[in-house]
């Protein structure tokens, strides 16, 4: 097990170093730092000092270095637009977008499995001909419709729910949430339905096929005929076998909703992680916009090494390898 | 007999109502009755219904297949399977199958698939269930079987996987075991234990074993009645001995006369080869002109070896990628022999002695790790061997066990004919090649308007003769043929080895026919080299080996084969005394 944690650690290392390397590269393919920097009358002077003093007269390996110097220590640099730390600006939005996706992430697995099974044991029934059709509109329609459609119909028409912000959060030390108050609760329903929408489908077909390619495997066959109940057959036995490639595309799918809320967190002006790119991208604010790649190729690199891992636990085969 | 038997079934057919209308039917009137402690064969070839029969007892069948009429009873009770009353499955009747690989679900411990089966029909508690569980174990002869219990599936071997699958279908003791192909998928020395196992049970605790399997080997050895089917119907039934030695309806006979026989050597399998035969012999010898040069002589022993491979070495997981941690596993462990031109050499074993790896070496599949393989005197294959791409690799070619994999199922047989012809340059153009395809399907004893067809259009049987009719394109001199009917029913596998048998008179080719069969091996080859764990244990003519075997292996694997010639009740020379 040892040996397989170091493994996988060890790539997790490498694809890292890959995206800080093109994290670094787009700095240096946005244009002459300098020259965004000073005065536009500067001499060549002050603008070989200013490039003495900010290190880019060095080789450019020798700058990678110290530019993955920084990124260990957290330091990212100084938000262009608006002067401040990007490691603090990030620390600020994660708690949204992560309170977000979680939410959205419950919310198609809680709905998401129950479906998919629905339908795999009655494929002719009423109900699951009805979640079929309609997971494929759910599935075929844009993010940013049903946020829209969401909006319409239960903040403006309704008035039920708001349709932009958190609400009120409260502060538990660096971390804010909205977890706790009514409004931000609340504010958090439109959102999380819009971004969970896409996952819950993908969830409800992989359970339906895994779980019908599962049912008339052998081994079910065999339990069927060792005559133990059809409540155990299903539940125990084939659910199990069904969700491990569910494992995989739930964790990597974490991955894609923190690093593709972009969208929602737009349409419902959710302070998040991705309303801050979008902003930084618009002024084309490189250090955040560095700082983004890198944590959304840590995010999934941490995502694929857990999901590996638990794979471990869940299937006992692929323990006896590691080990 | 007195008794009520445990399972009578009358007069049972069985339908599949078709999506288009209209029914096919399965089963249609089939009789059968077994008594305490007797063990009742059902054989018949794939389609015959045999396995059909099995799943309706066990209320299995496929949707949307169904009983349409008849009864099936057990201990004179009749019951529905699809509605299981008094009768329940898993207590009254167990299921062994085929696959012990796939039987056992791989996310659970062999102690909790037990349990859950006792726990499922008795009144236990965990650890009277547990205990149970052991004895169970202990009762099927698994070594060790403490530490068993908290194994998981992957970590047993097969012949373990399916005592653990016995345990299961006899947790609850009950009174009828339906074993659809226990040992199909086990090697000779395995097969026999569990077959010991089987009939012990039947032996000592009387219960009833319906027994499905194509094998007539083992019906031989262990049932005490059989029924053959064919195509849905039972064509003849009674006493082993009776129907095996004296078979009266024609089918019984030619599906009797199909089985390789180990005991004598015959010159081919006795039985009609189908159509297209006077064609097939002109294009045999049309065949035979093209490949030109080489005359056909009998195999000499003193003729320069058409293939000799010296002390070969195969090493797996032996490569950069594998991990520090993984050791080699040495597949091919010193392996020395040579091939004369014209002869059929057989290489035999159980799984895993590396006969598979050899054959890959030799056709160019996988590099050695030591030793060289030579091929008219140059070497092809080791340290000093030019790298064997394109038109080097003409000389060798393959036919492989499984025929629905190894057809590309996207094109038409034509074009999968005429690959080899155009990649090796053996026509200057497309309707050159054509017409060799025609004369190659032709001689492998297919229709004429095959080559416009997919390969999904045949049946088994038929794409081993169009991958035999591949390999004969590129005008081999070596056809290395890897379990080639291993996959195929007896009666088909009697018209392919005659096939091949045919094509090596009237072409002069040289085989290597790798097999886990005896039979097979001895009804083909002139020469034989009996591997173990990547050695060859013996080798010799193969009317020595078998009339005289030398070795302690081979002895062993000859005494364990169940055939024809050995039937319980018989001459009981296993079971006897």
């Amino acid at each position: 097990m040892l040996r397989f944690l170091i493994a996988r650690l060890g790539q997790a290392a490498l694809v890292m170093l890959a995206v800080a390397a093109v994290s670094f590269l787009m700095f240096r393919f946005v244009g002459d730092p300098v020259a965004g920097m000073v005065r536009e009358d500067a001499s060549v002077q002050e603008k070989a000092e200013l490039r003495q003093a900010l290190g880019l007269d060095q080789p450019v390996l020798v700058q990678f270095g110290r530019f993955l110097g920084r990124t260990i220590r957290g330091d990212f640099g100084v938000s262009y637009r608006n002067q401040r730390p990007v490691a603090a600006l990030i620390a600020e939005r994660l708690p949204a977008t992560l309170e977000l996706v979680l939410m959205a992430t419950l919310l198609s697995l809680a709905l998401g499995i129950p479906l998919g099974v629905l339908c795999a044991l009655k494929p002719d029934g009423v109900a699951a001909r009805l979640v079929q059709a309609v997971s494929l509109i759910g599935i075929s329609t844009p993010t940013f419709v049903t946020g829209i459609v969401l909006i319409l119909t239960f903040a403006v028409t309704l008035g039920l729910l708001p349709s932009f912000g958190r609400g009120q959060t409260v502060q538990l030390g660096p971390w804010s949430t909205g977890f706790l108050t009514v409004s931000g609760l609340k504010a958090l329903v439109l959102p999380s339905i819009t971004l969970a929408l896409y996952q819950l489908t993908l969830i409800m077909r992989l359970v339906r096929s895994e779980l019908i390619d599962v049912l008339s495997s052998d081994y079910i066959r065999f339990a069927r005929a060792r005559g133990l109940s059809l409540r155990r057959i299903h539940f125990t036995l084939a659910l199990r076998n069904a969700l491990m490639p569910v494992i995989t595309v739930t964790g990597l799918q974490i991955g894609s909703l923190i690093a593709f809320a972009i969208v929602t967190e737009t349409v419902f002006q959710w302070p998040g992680m991705g309303l801050l790119f979008i902003q930084a991208v618009s002024f084309s604010d490189v250090p955040v916009m560095a700082a983004y790649l890198l944590f959304v190729g840590l995010l999934f690199v941490l995502i694929n090494t857990v999901v590996d891992l638990l794979y471990a636990v869940v299937d006992p085969r692929l323990r006896v390898k590691a080990s | 007999m007195s008794a009520a038997p445990i399972l009578a079934i009358d007069a049972l057919r069985i339908e599949y109502p078709l999506s288009e209308g209209g029914t096919l039917v399965a089963v249609e009137g089939a009789t059968l009755t077994i008594a305490p402690g007797e063990i009742h064969a059902l054989v018949g070839e794939s389609g015959a219904g045999k396995t059909t029969i099995g799943n309706a007892v066990l209320g299995l069948l496929e949707k949307p297949g169904r009983i349409a009429s008849g009864a099936i009873a057990l201990d004179g009770k009749p019951f529905d399977p699809t509605k299981p009353g008094d009768i329940r499955l898993g207590r009254d009747i167990g299921a062994v199958f085929q696959d012990p690989m796939t039987s056992l679900n791989p996310l659970f411990t062999i102690e909790s698939q037990i349990v859950e089966t006792l726990r499922a029909h008795l009144p236990l508690d965990r650890r009277a269930a547990r205990a149970r569980a052991l004895d169970l174990l202990r009762a099927v002869g698994m070594p060790e079987p403490e530490r068993r219990l908290s194994a998981y599936p992957h970590q047993l071997s097969g012949g373990q996987r399916q005592r653990v699958v016995i345990a299961c279908a006899l947790a609850c003791e009950p009174r009828l075991l339906v074993a659809d192909e226990p040992t199909t998928a086990l090697d000779v020395s395995i097969q026999a234990q569990i077959l010991d196992l089987l009939r012990g049970l039947a032996d000592e605790r009387g219960i009833g074993i319906l027994l499905v399997t194509h094998n007539m080997g083992v019906v031989a050895q262990i049932a005490d009645t059989v029924t053959i089917m064919h195509r849905g119907h039972v064509v003849e039934s009674g006493p082993v001995a009776q129907v095996l030695r004296r078979p009266q309806a024609d089918y019984a006979r030619a599906l009797i006369g199909a089985v390789p026989r180990i005991d004598v050597r015959l010159d081919r399998f006795p039985m009609l080869d189908g159509v297209n035969q006077g064609n097939a012999e002109t294009a045999r010898t049309e065949l035979r002109r093209r490949a030109g040069t080489q005359e056909i002589a009998a195999p000499a022993a003193d003729a320069v070896p058409l293939l000799s491979v010296e002390s070969l070495v195969v090493d797996y997981g032996a490569g950069l990628l594998s991990g520090r941690g993984s050791r080699a596993f040495r597949a091919v462990d010193g392996v020395s022999f040579e091939i004369r031109p014209g002869e059929v050499f057989g290489l035999v074993g159980e799984s895993g002695c590396g006969k598979t790896t050899i054959a890959n070496v030799v056709a160019g599949l996988r590099k050695p790790t030591g030793g060289t393989i030579r091929f008219d005197g140059k070497v092809i294959a080791g340290e000093a061997a030019a790298p064997r791409v394109g038109r080097a690799r003409r000389a060798i070619q393959m036919i492989f066990q499984d025929p629905y994999s190894s057809l590309n199922a996207r094109m038409r047989v034509g074009h999968i004919l005429a690959e080899p012809i155009l990649f090796y340059e053996l026509a200057r153009t497309r309707a050159e090649a054509a017409a060799d395809v025609d004369l190659l399907v032709q001689a492998v004893g297919l229709p004429p308007e095959t080559a416009q067809r997919f390969p999904h259009a045949f049946s088994g049987g038929q794409r081993q003769r169009l991958s035999i009719a591949r390999a004969l394109g590129a005008r081999p001199r070596l056809i290395v043929c890897d379990e080639p009917t291993s996959s195929l029913d007896v009666s088909v596998q009697a018209q392919i080895l005659n096939l091949l048998k045919d094509l090596r008179d009237a072409t002069g080719l040289t085989l290597l026919l790798i097999s886990h069969d005896l039979a097979v091996i001895r009804q083909m080859c002139d020469r034989v080299a009996v591997m173990r764990s990547g050695q060859i244990v013996e080798m010799e003519e193969s009317e020595t080996l078998f009339a005289a075997p030398k070795a302690d292996y081979t002895r062993q694997l000859l005494a364990l084969v169940p055939t024809l010639e050995r039937i319980r009740g018989e001459a009981d020379i296993r079971h006897g005394g």
